[in-house]
């Protein structure tokens, strides 16, 4: 109730010249208004900086390698910042990427399981506990950050002691098990298109990135339950109040984080043929960089999947841009924290010039 | 859209959907059932909801008693009353939250016991809360139909109608004398008085026969409080009952029809406007008596308070007729 703005009884008097101004000026403030924005151009950006100053950033050769690293994260980035738009974090994502490898893993290996089943069990199980994570947050009414840093030791601690006493080992390696090239078909496989400059590898990871990312926005943007993960994000008790159902979105969007750290987790293991216990552990924070970076706001209610997106192929850039350049790879962590506070200033911003009185 | 008083239920053909869709999910009877499966609006100056020395207690305690007041088609009745008088126990009985222990509840005729909101919006009673229930970060027309969301298509490929939300969007404000340029806008945006009449409009649109307004003007400025009460004569206009509640005599004299006071839990009458007088409300809703005191004690200490001399001023004008 601070604001003010004219009357509408003020509309009226100049209709004609108003309607005029609108549709002129009016298209693109809405598109340098769109979350998204931001990252697009901080991509261009970053894609020409190394482009010039290297010679094999943007050779095909070069580029399969960081749209290979920007595929893997952003699977997950684009769950997660459903997830944020919907008003929480999942700080067990990366972990997940984990346990699906290694629960399918073993059962392929130490119980000759068919691939499919393996692969349908460890999709159960990582569904079953973004249920349970979202179940967990709704039900105590703790903020997500607590209860998924909870799961995300628990997990971690499981994926570790499980997998020596079952295999005396803390990493997993598949050799010629039955059916693991169906597997591998599906999420391990990779495409090469001859260019001129070079060959471009295309990994399945990459399809199902765009795959996700296309899904989440028709989601967001198109359908009912878009509607209320945005609702649910930016003002709980009012959506309550007009009949969306909070319990049902929201572990809903924890189902999503989940079945995403298993989509990434299925082609870690059939692209490498080997899962380390502690695989995605450290990354559940890159994940919500890329999703900052792409527009999402911390605390909920805006933000867009393709921004995420995006925000996951700045990372993948400059990820292996820096090896590109000579430079210590240490570096990354800087230059994430830098992009991260950056990007929350902006996003600040464009959240108050949102809602600011126009 | 048409400004007729059935306006709500003139244009059944354009939301076909909204009806399926809250009938499969649930969803939409929350706040608004879809107008058509709302009783008809009845004819002006009809009674639709009449309370008879209604009455709440909480176990011991009694909350509200022998409350008599009726609400019309067309017409506005204004709760009156100060805080802790009883307004929102009154409203919650008449939204269904909570169950009246005495006296009677009379809808359409019928006498009724309402143990739910759900119950009382079926009946097209709505009541549009303080808070208003908005999502500010969204556009205007994503709130206004948030939660009954119009879909087109089956299966995968269900989805949004947007341009048709937008369009029955911008109608609706339209009716209520609101010329948005850009529905698309995050609700955020708009004035305090403009989101209220989202809120209202949103009502309208799902059905609403009476309206309960839980003190819109009580957060605002003079001109955005001018501007919510040009809307609740505009719903009225259009054939609504309204409860305007309100702490503001100065706010309920130019909309009310009829004005029904409380104070401590119980009604201190119920007049049509032809029995009332700004100034007899305003000295009813002071108490007379008890504002006379209360000036002696600020004056006394705080004998250079402007308020202090404010309220003299104003307990010698009252209290002097």
């Amino acid at each position: 109730m601070t604001t003010t703005t004219e009357q509408p009884a003020a509309a009226p008097e100049t209709p004609p010249e108003t309607d005029e101004r609108l549709s002129s000026s009016h298209t693109l403030s809405r598109i340098l208004r769109r979350p998204e924005v931001g990252a697009l151009a901080g991509a261009i950006v970053i894609f020409l900086f190394f482009t010039v100053t290297t010679e094999a950033f943007s050779k095909p050769t070069g580029a399969s390698t960081w749209i290979f690293v920007a595929s893997n994260f952003g699977i997950m980035a684009v769950a997660v910042a459903m997830l944020m738009i919907g008003g929480e974090f999942d700080l067990s994502a990366g972990t997940m990427i984990g346990t699906t490898g290694l629960t399918t893993g073993i059962l392929m290996t130490e119980y000759s399981w068919n691939v499919w089943a393996a692969i349908v069990a460890s999709f159960v199980l990582a569904a079953a506990i973004g249920a349970l994570n979202g179940i967990l947050v709704m039900r105590t009414g703790l903020p997500s950050f607590i209860v998924t840093l909870g799961t995300f030791f628990v997990l971690q601690g499981v994926n570790l002691a499980e997998t020596k006493a079952l295999i005396g080992k803390v990493s997993l390696t598949i050799r010629d098990e039955p059916g693991y090239a169906d597997g591998k078909k599906l999420f391990g496989s990779s495409m090469t298109i001859g260019l001129p400059t070079g060959d471009l590898t295309l990994y399945a990871a990459t399809f199902w990135w765009i795959g996700i990312t296309i899904v989440a926005t028709w989601l967001l943007l198109r359908t009912r339950p878009g509607n209320w993960i945005f609702a649910v994000g930016g003002a709980q008790q009012s959506a309550r109040q007009v009949g969306v159902p909070v319990f049902g979105t929201k572990v809903g969007l924890f189902m999503g984080t989940a079945l995403a750290g298993w989509a990434a987790g299925m082609c870690a293991l059939f692209k490498t043929s080997s899962v380390q216990s502690i695989a995605g552990v450290g990354q559940e924070f890159t994940f919500i960089i890329c999703a900052v970076v792409g527009g999402c706001l911390l605390t909920g209610g805006y933000g867009s999947a393709i921004g995420a997106a995006l925000g996951a192929l700045i990372y993948g850039m400059v990820a292996q841009g820096i090896v590109y350049e000579g430079w210590n790879s240490d570096w990354l962590y800087t230059i994430l924290g830098v992009m991260l506070l950056g990007a929350v200033v902006v996003n600040n911003w464009v959240k108050s010039r949102a809602e600011a009185v126009r | 859209m048409t400004t007729d008083d059935s306006a709500p239920d003139s244009t059944p053909d354009s939301r076909p959907d909204t009806i399926e869709s809250a009938a499969e999910t649930g969803a939409a009877d929350v706040h608004g059932t879809p107008a058509s499966s709302a009783p008809e609006l009845p004819a002006p100056g009809e009674v639709i909801i009449e309370v008879e020395e209604i009455g709440k207690s909480y176990g011991s305690v009694i909350a509200l008693r022998d409350v008599t007041t009726s609400v019309r088609a067309g017409e506005v009745t204004c709760v009156l009353g100060d805080n802790g008088a009883g307004k929102s126990t009154f409203i919650k009985i008449l939204a269904g939250a909570h169950e009246h222990t005495a006296g009677k509840f009379i809808v359409d005729g019928v006498s009724r016991n309402m143990n739910s909101p759900r119950a009382a919006l079926a009946l097209g009673i709505a009541t549009v809360y303080q808070d208003l229930a908005v999502v500010p970060l969204m556009p205007v027309w994503r709130n206004f139909f948030l939660g009954s969301e119009i879909t087109r298509g089956r299966g995968p490929l269900r989805r949004l109608d947007i341009p048709a939300m937008k369009q029955i969007t911008k109608d609706e404000l339209a009716a209520m004398g609101i010329d948005l340029r850009d529905v698309d806008q995050p609700i955020g945006t708009l004035s305090g008085g403009e989101r209220q009449c989202v809120a209202i409009a949103r009502a309208v649109y799902f059905g609403a026969r009476v309206l309960i307004l839980d003190e819109p003007t009580a957060a605002l400025g003079v001109r955005q409080s001018g501007v919510v009460l040009k809307y609740i004569a505009r719903a009225r206009d259009r054939g609504l009952g309204v409860i305007f509640i309100t702490h503001n005599p100065h706010h309920a004299y130019p909309v009310g029809d009829r004005f029904m006071l409380l104070r401590r839990g119980r009604s201190m009458g119920d007049f049509p406007k032809a029995e009332m007088t700004l100034d007899e409300l305003v000295r009813m809703m002071a108490g007379g008596a008890e504002l006379d005191a209360l000036s002696h004690e600020l004056a006394r200490s705080m004998p250079d308070s402007e308020v202090a001399k404010e309220f003299e001023a104003e307990a010698s004008e009252v209290t002097g007729q």
